[in-house]
């Protein structure tokens, strides 16, 4: 009568094809949402997945249903003291009590969220969505091209791991077919032979017939004699080497962590490098990245210590700008490599260093690069090395310049320096 | 005597959920007469429960994207713990579909085999609505077909078109029920080979319908302008299917796979009291007849018990988390009440229910199960008892008085008029707006023109602008909405 199935193994994730139909439609709203959650996020979690919301009001589901107003009436449990002919309030707000079902039409003054959570993938997709290097040219390389193994027909020789069976035993069918051909048509003749000599009268035991039966047999000895499969059966897989145009890129950032840029400051300054560095290693799988950190003087180093520790003194942008295209001379040849920058600074420098820096750039690093973007993190005003850095960004496009003046602006900045632009 | 007690741990097996299944079959079929389907009984993760949940209830179902916002909510509230799953998920199918979660303990398995399989199964084979608007043997495999149709159709037409097609059908869902007439009974190959003959066919009267052969007469004015329809349609889904203009075949096969899968529906919305009421007290009557029996112990019925009260708990309305009247529990107390007028009356219920006082309470519940649904049930099966016992109390919220005034509570003058206002609550005709296609204007700009028909002045909410341009959009050309107060006025309120 009754019948038990465990399902429990079943497929669990049939809704995921809704789910991501759902976050598909809402990525718009999606998509403002996790940019301001980006910016509330301290420096150490950004990297994970995160809860989001979207007001449930643009999500929600419309249908004919009745409004606030008019007469109804409603029955309700837990009568204490009322009796018939009593005049009750209105109950304040959500209405709860007499009008219990007004919720719905009432609350529409505070927007209801709809929260839920993204995993860490979906979380990325939807912040780097529509983000990309600018300018990224595939470099067609003579010498030190990357190569791409391909597929190409077949070979006779080649190592075992790469013998195809099928090809092989055609080769080897249509060998014994070839030769056992001769042996074959000798056999059909001998029949034929045999059969004539039986029509004739002759009988099963006559000498003819059976020195043509052996003749026979010794034809069949032969075909059985071809090698089932022979090395000059074998056929492998062939591969090429084919040139591969390259995108092989470099990001240097460059930050400031002098004594002006205060602890808040240097905290921007890392989010935003933090960004930068999840969004390169998300969408470039073969990019490296150099640190460059500088006060007075610049210094080269990895990751760890670039984002984590602490170090002050007084600021010679300059010094970074030197140690970078030092860098870049010795390691990445412009030609091979598409080179990118990103600086961050309060924008404090020795006057003097400002117009160093400028001409810095215009002479030597620029030329080099394919973008630099500079954000001056400081919420006062602009000092020479903004100005200096105004004149760099009239006279090159590919030299972009944004100011951050708190948390909030970091990810639309990020995004408007690195969003995709229309050909 | 050895002990019968089936099993004293809390932890379920298959042979211990098979011994429970037959000995509530036992009860259900020869000691109450439960008349059920075969039950299929399926033993599922958390995580297929909140799929099973998403996909409304279904075993499968087409992809939309409001069922993926589903399935992220309940996952939400869920793995918040702000919400217990459902124990059970039960499916009006023929056999009787049971899903039965993982994490449950053995009494609540028993209790949900109970509940679903031989309550609520019962119900689903008994109860006039289900008999006349749904077939169970059918509807999988209608499901089945549905889902290959639309992810054909999204292949074919891709998928942000059926998307937009199949959210103007979702918001007019609930307004794409057939009220009085029984639909045939849908079958896959049925289906399948009447679909293309359908589409052809449908195409062609539509075509009819707007050919416009110039036979104006001398005067002017063109003969043959009654109005159209000639009478006022109710079911918007169904005159869209058939009369759209625009539409293509595949469009109307998708308008009809939304409206047959919300008439299937539509038993449920109008019995939910009564269904759940029904279920409640045969898994609280079964299980106790277990327990009488000796085959559970009594640390088995203290967890019955507990995940019983809490199902059944009817918070006041003023409590901090009152939400209206709990089905369960005024079910459940209808369908107890029912069975104590039986077996031990009082005077006041032999006055009130004459006919049914003292008598037989097994033959009583089921007719009472047969034959009503939640409006009809209340007005008819509600005693004065249970009004008391449940303090009941009607108000009259009228937005042209400053109060709100109490209009009967339980008392002697009060009990009919609390036991209308609350069959009335439970009218599935009053809690939704009744809206009727009342004019195509086939000779002029082809609108479409909606009539709102007021009852106690409540008027639309403001979603239905945005339903009605659903409706435009399915319709195609330019659609009205009016509104008819109770003096018959007529008012233009949206036009698009």
């Amino acid at each position: 009568m009754s019948h038990f199935i465990d399902r429990r193994l079943n497929g669990r994730n049939k809704s995921a094809v809704n789910r991501q139909r759902f976050i598909k439609r809402y990525k718009t709203q999606l998509k403002r949402a996790v940019a301001d959650a980006v910016n509330k996020r301290s420096i150490t979690d950004i990297d994970s997945g995160e809860q989001v919301g979207i007001p449930s009001r643009d999500i929600s589901e419309p249908v004919f249903h009745h409004g606030p107003g008019g007469t109804r009436d409603m029955v309700h449990p837990g009568n204490r003291d009322f009796l018939t002919g009593d005049q009750i309030q209105r109950p304040e707000g959500g209405g709860r009590g007499g009008s219990g079902q007004g919720k719905a039409g009432k609350g529409g003054l505070g927007e209801d969220e709809f929260i839920f959570d993204l995993s860490r993938e979906e979380f990325m997709d939807l912040l780097f969505d529509d983000l990309e290097l600018p300018n990224l040219v595939r470099n067609q390389l003579l010498g030190s091209t990357e190569f791409k193994t391909i597929r190409s027909g077949y070979r006779t020789d080649g190592a075992p791991s790469n013998i195809d069976v099928v090809r092989s035993l055609k080769g080897s069918i249509a060998r014994r077919t070839a030769l056992g051909g001769p042996h074959r048509a000798r056999i059909r003749e001998l029949e034929e032979e045999i059969a004539a000599l039986l029509a004739l009268g002759a009988q099963a035991e006559d000498p003819r017939i059976l020195i043509l039966r052996e003749e026979i047999e010794r034809q069949r000895t032969r075909i059985a004699a071809l090698p089932f499969i022979d090395t000059f059966d074998l056929r492998y897989q062939g591969f090429v080497k084919q040139p591969e145009p390259t995108s092989k890129a470099v990001m240097v950032c460059i930050m400031d962590v002098s004594g002006s840029m205060d602890q808040a400051r240097k905290n921007l300054a890392k989010r935003f490098f933090i960004l930068l560095y999840l969004f390169l290693k998300r969408n470039y799988d073969r990019i490296e990245v150099v640190f460059i950190r500088h006060h007075t003087v610049a210094q080269e180093v990895d990751e760890q210590e670039f984002f984590y520790s602490r170090e002050t003194g007084g600021t010679v942008v300059s010094s970074a700008l030197d140690l970078t295209y030092d860098v870049l001379r010795q390691r990445y040849d412009p030609g091979v490599w598409n080179i990118y920058a990103a600086q961050a600074s309060d924008g404090d420098n020795w006057d003097s260093d400002s117009a160093t820096c400028r001409d810095l750039l215009t002479t030597k690093l620029l030329p080099l690069m394919r973008y630099f973007a500079y954000v001056e993190i400081t919420p006062r005003q602009h000092q020479s090395l903004w100005y200096a850095y105004q004149e760099v960004a009239a006279a090159h496009r590919h030299f972009a310049m944004r100011q951050i003046d708190g948390a909030d602006d970091i990810f639309p900045v990020f995004r408007d320096l690195f969003k995709r632009q229309v050909a | 005597m050895t002990s019968r007690i089936i099993s004293d741990s809390s932890e379920w097996t298959f042979a211990l959920l098979e011994r429970f299944d037959r000995e509530l079959g036992r009860l259900a079929h020869e000691v109450y007469g439960l008349d059920t389907y075969a039950n299929q009984i399926e033993v599922i993760g958390s995580e297929q429960m909140i799929d099973a949940y998403s996909s409304v209830g279904l075993p499968i179902n087409y992809h939309h994207w409001s069922f993926g916002k589903q399935f992220v909510s309940t996952e939400q509230t869920y793995r918040r713990g702000q919400m217990g799953l459902a124990y059970e998920i039960v499916i009006n199918s023929n056999p009787c579909i049971s899903y039965l979660m993982e994490e449950n303990t053995l009494p609540m398995q028993a209790l949900v085999i109970a509940h679903a399989c031989y309550g609520h199964n019962s119900f689903f084979k008994g109860n006039y609505l289900f008999r006349a608007w749904t077939s169970a043997d059918a509807i999988i495999d209608y499901l089945v077909f549905a889902r290959k149709y639309i992810a054909s159709c999204e292949e074919r037409y891709g998928e942000a078109a059926v998307e937009l097609l199949l959210d103007s059908c979702h918001a007019l869902m609930n307004h794409g029920v057939d009220r009085y007439q029984r639909p045939a009974p849908l079958s896959m190959t049925e289906e399948q080979r009447r679909q293309d003959e359908r589409a052809d066919y449908i195409q062609s009267q539509v075509n009819d319908l707007w050919r416009t052969i110039p036979t104006h007469g001398g005067d002017g004015t063109p003969p043959g302008d009654a109005p159209w329809p000639p009478e006022p349609q109710e079911n918007l889904l169904y005159f869209i299917e058939k009369n759209a203009p625009l539409l293509e075949p595949w469009q109307r096969e998708i308008v009809r796979i939304v409206r047959k899968i919300s008439q299937y529906f539509y038993p449920q919305r109008q019995t939910q009291v009564m269904n759940e009421g029904w279920a409640t007290f045969w898994h609280f009557t079964l299980i106790n007849r277990l327990y009488d029996e000796g085959f559970v112990s009594d640390g088995f019925m203290l967890e019955f018990l507990q995940s019983h009260t809490g199902v059944i708990f009817q918070p006041p309305f003023d409590a901090p988390y009152y939400s209206g009247l709990n089905p369960y529990a005024l079910g459940f107390a209808m369908m107890r009440d029912i069975r104590r007028i039986c077996e031990s009356p009082t005077a006041e219920d032999r006055d009130w229910f004459p006919d049914i006082a003292g008598g037989d309470w097994l033959k009583v519940l089921d007719f009472a199960m047969r034959n009503f649904k939640d409006e009809s049930f209340i007005a008819q099966f509600l005693s004065p008892h249970l009004m008391r016992e449940f303090h009941l109390f009607a108000v009259r919220d009228d937005d042209r008085e400053d109060t709100i005034a109490v209009t009967a509570i339980h008392e002697e003058q009060g009990y009919r008029a609390l036991r209308q206002a609350l069959a009335e609550q439970y009218n599935l005709g009053s809690r939704e707006p009744n809206i009727q296609v009342v004019n195509v204007d086939r000779r002029g700009d082809r609108s479409l023109t909606l009539r709102h028909f007021r009852h106690n002045r409540r008027p639309l909410a403001e979603s239905a602008d945005e339903v009605l341009r659903h409706v435009r959009r399915l319709w195609g050309f330019r659609v009205r909405m009016e509104s008819v107060d109770e003096q018959g006025r007529v008012q233009l309120i949206a036009e698009l």
